[in-house]
């Protein structure tokens, strides 16, 4: 009896906290975390991720030219609808002559973050080429 | 076979041969007339990047895209006059990069002219470059035309000053979209002597400049810019028609400002974006030129080349070898005042790669 009223009163005091409601210091921490992610990326984006000393801002400063808006989309090279994070690979293994990362390391994440921001505000278009 | 055609086909097998090129007759048209020149031919080979791994190892990508080109222009019939290099013939500005690059610079058959680029420059501050491969600007006559070359990727002494060894001041400039990058700049000293050597000139001789960084402002992020372009282009004013030919941008660029055609070379590393491709800062990339392909990185030589000039009449043809691509076209039109591509030009012809995002 003691257990179930114990249980009650802990399912009334619980209740607030189980709506999404968050404070403005929720917002700057959840963003300062994304920017610390972002900016890990950008680190990586800039560093000579393969084996041959090329990094992938060579090719896409400030990551211009990578459209991470338009994933997944049909890679004619690649025969299918392809995703960001498959191309990010393609570049590590080939004009990097390095290692994939798995797709849900945090590096990957990382460089993901870092894309998709310096692409902010530009409206989503899946598939285009 | 139209003759690029024949230029692409041209593999191992073609080594003895020689390659047809003709010459376009351009008529000339409005306007006063340049004093007399012979017409002639040069070859520009630019940015080539190469960067040392470790040893003997070299990344082979950018050692491929120069060898490439000193291919072709040994296969030019007939040859051009002479080459420009126009910078960026090391990665990181080291011995073993400008060696390397000399070594298989070695192999070109005509004679070769240097512009400097800032990822030769800023490890050493263009001591071996002077030492061992040109002066940093100079000037020199061809067939009645003048040429100078500018040293145009100095920047600021404050920024020079504050690393804390040269190879972080080198890497801080090799990354083109560094939030701490500076501005390149031609610095007084060259203007001064800018000055004095027009000032020998009348104004109708055929002025050409060559310069790494374009001398004019396009995208200060990543330093397609020219602090005082406008000190240089003060100078050339007083000229009936000048051409300024740069590199550093690895795409097809063409511009025209008063009396000066602007164009920039490619690259033979590998292309940049245009700057219309980052949306979060403005650009003044030039209305008049008609994009490059969007480069298909699966190729990886597509959005790369070098160019051959033709010289009449005081202005230059330009011929983008586009190793991957058509090749490109682009003259001076002398109803319209300023270059025009043969092909693409009206905005009805363009296709869908040229169009960025």
């Amino acid at each position: 009896m003691f257990t179930r009223a114990l249980f009650i009163a802990c399912l009334l005091l619980a209740l607030p906290a189980q709506g999404d409601e968050f404070t403005k210091e929720d917002l700057k921490r959840w963003e300062a975390e994304y920017m610390k992610v972002m900016e890990k990326g950008e680190k990586l984006f800039h560093s000579t991720l393969g084996s041959n000393k090329v990094s992938c801002d060579q090719c896409h400063p400030n990551a211009a030219n990578t459209h991470p808006e338009t994933y997944p989309k049909f890679q004619k090279q690649l025969g299918k609808v392809a995703t960001l994070r498959e191309m990010i690979n393609w570049c590590l293994k080939n004009p990097l002559e390095g290692n994939p990362l798995p797709l849900d390391s945090d590096e990957m994440i990382a460089l993901e973050a870092y894309i998709t921001w310096e692409r902010r505000g530009t409206p989503l278009a899946p598939g285009k080429h | 076979m139209k003759r690029r055609n024949f230029l692409k086909g041209v593999g191992l097998a073609g080594l003895g041969a020689t390659l047809p090129f003709s010459l376009v007759e351009v008529v000339w048209g409005l306007g006063s007339k340049p004093a007399e020149h012979e017409s002639f031919t040069f070859a520009y080979i630019s940015d080539s990047h190469l960067t040392h791994i470790q040893g003997a190892r070299f990344t082979q990508n950018f050692d491929q895209g120069l060898r490439k080109a000193i291919l072709e222009v040994n296969l030019m019939n007939p040859p051009p006059d002479f080459v420009i290099y126009g910078g960026d013939l090391a990665q990181l500005g080291k011995r073993e990069e400008l060696d390397h690059g000399l070594e298989l610079l070695s192999g070109l058959k005509p004679p070769l002219k240097w512009v400097i680029g800032e990822h030769d420059f800023y490890l050493d501050m263009g001591e071996y470059w002077q030492d061992k491969i040109s002066p940093l600007y100079y000037s020199f006559d061809h067939k009645g035309v003048h040429f100078v070359v500018l040293n145009s990727i100095l920047t600021y002494q404050d920024w020079i000053k504050k690393w804390s060894t040269p190879m972080e001041r080198m890497l801080n400039m090799a990354r083109l979209d560094n939030p701490q990058g500076s501005p390149f700049m031609v610095g007084e000293a060259q203007l001064r002597w800018l000055k004095e050597d027009l000032a020998k000139y009348e104004r109708n001789v055929p002025l050409v400049v060559l310069s790494h960084s374009p001398l004019y402002k396009i995208f200060k992020p990543w330093n397609f810019w020219t602090d005082d372009a406008e000190g240089v282009q003060k100078l050339l004013q007083r000229f009936h028609r000048v051409t300024v030919l740069h590199g550093h941008v690895h795409q097809v660029l063409y511009n025209q400002i008063g009396n000066i055609t602007f164009y920039a070379m490619m690259a033979t590393a590998w292309p940049w974006p245009y700057p219309v491709s980052y949306v979060q800062k403005p650009n003044q990339v030039p209305k008049l030129t008609v994009f490059m392909n969007r480069a298909d990185p699966f190729h990886q030589r597509d959005g790369t080349g070098w160019d051959i000039l033709d010289l009449e009449n005081g202005t230059l043809t330009n011929h983008y070898q586009l190793w991957m691509n058509e090749n490109r076209t682009v003259a001076f039109d002398f109803k319209l005042e300023h270059p025009v591509d043969r092909n693409y030009q009206d905005p009805e012809k363009r296709i869908p790669p040229q169009f960025h995002y």
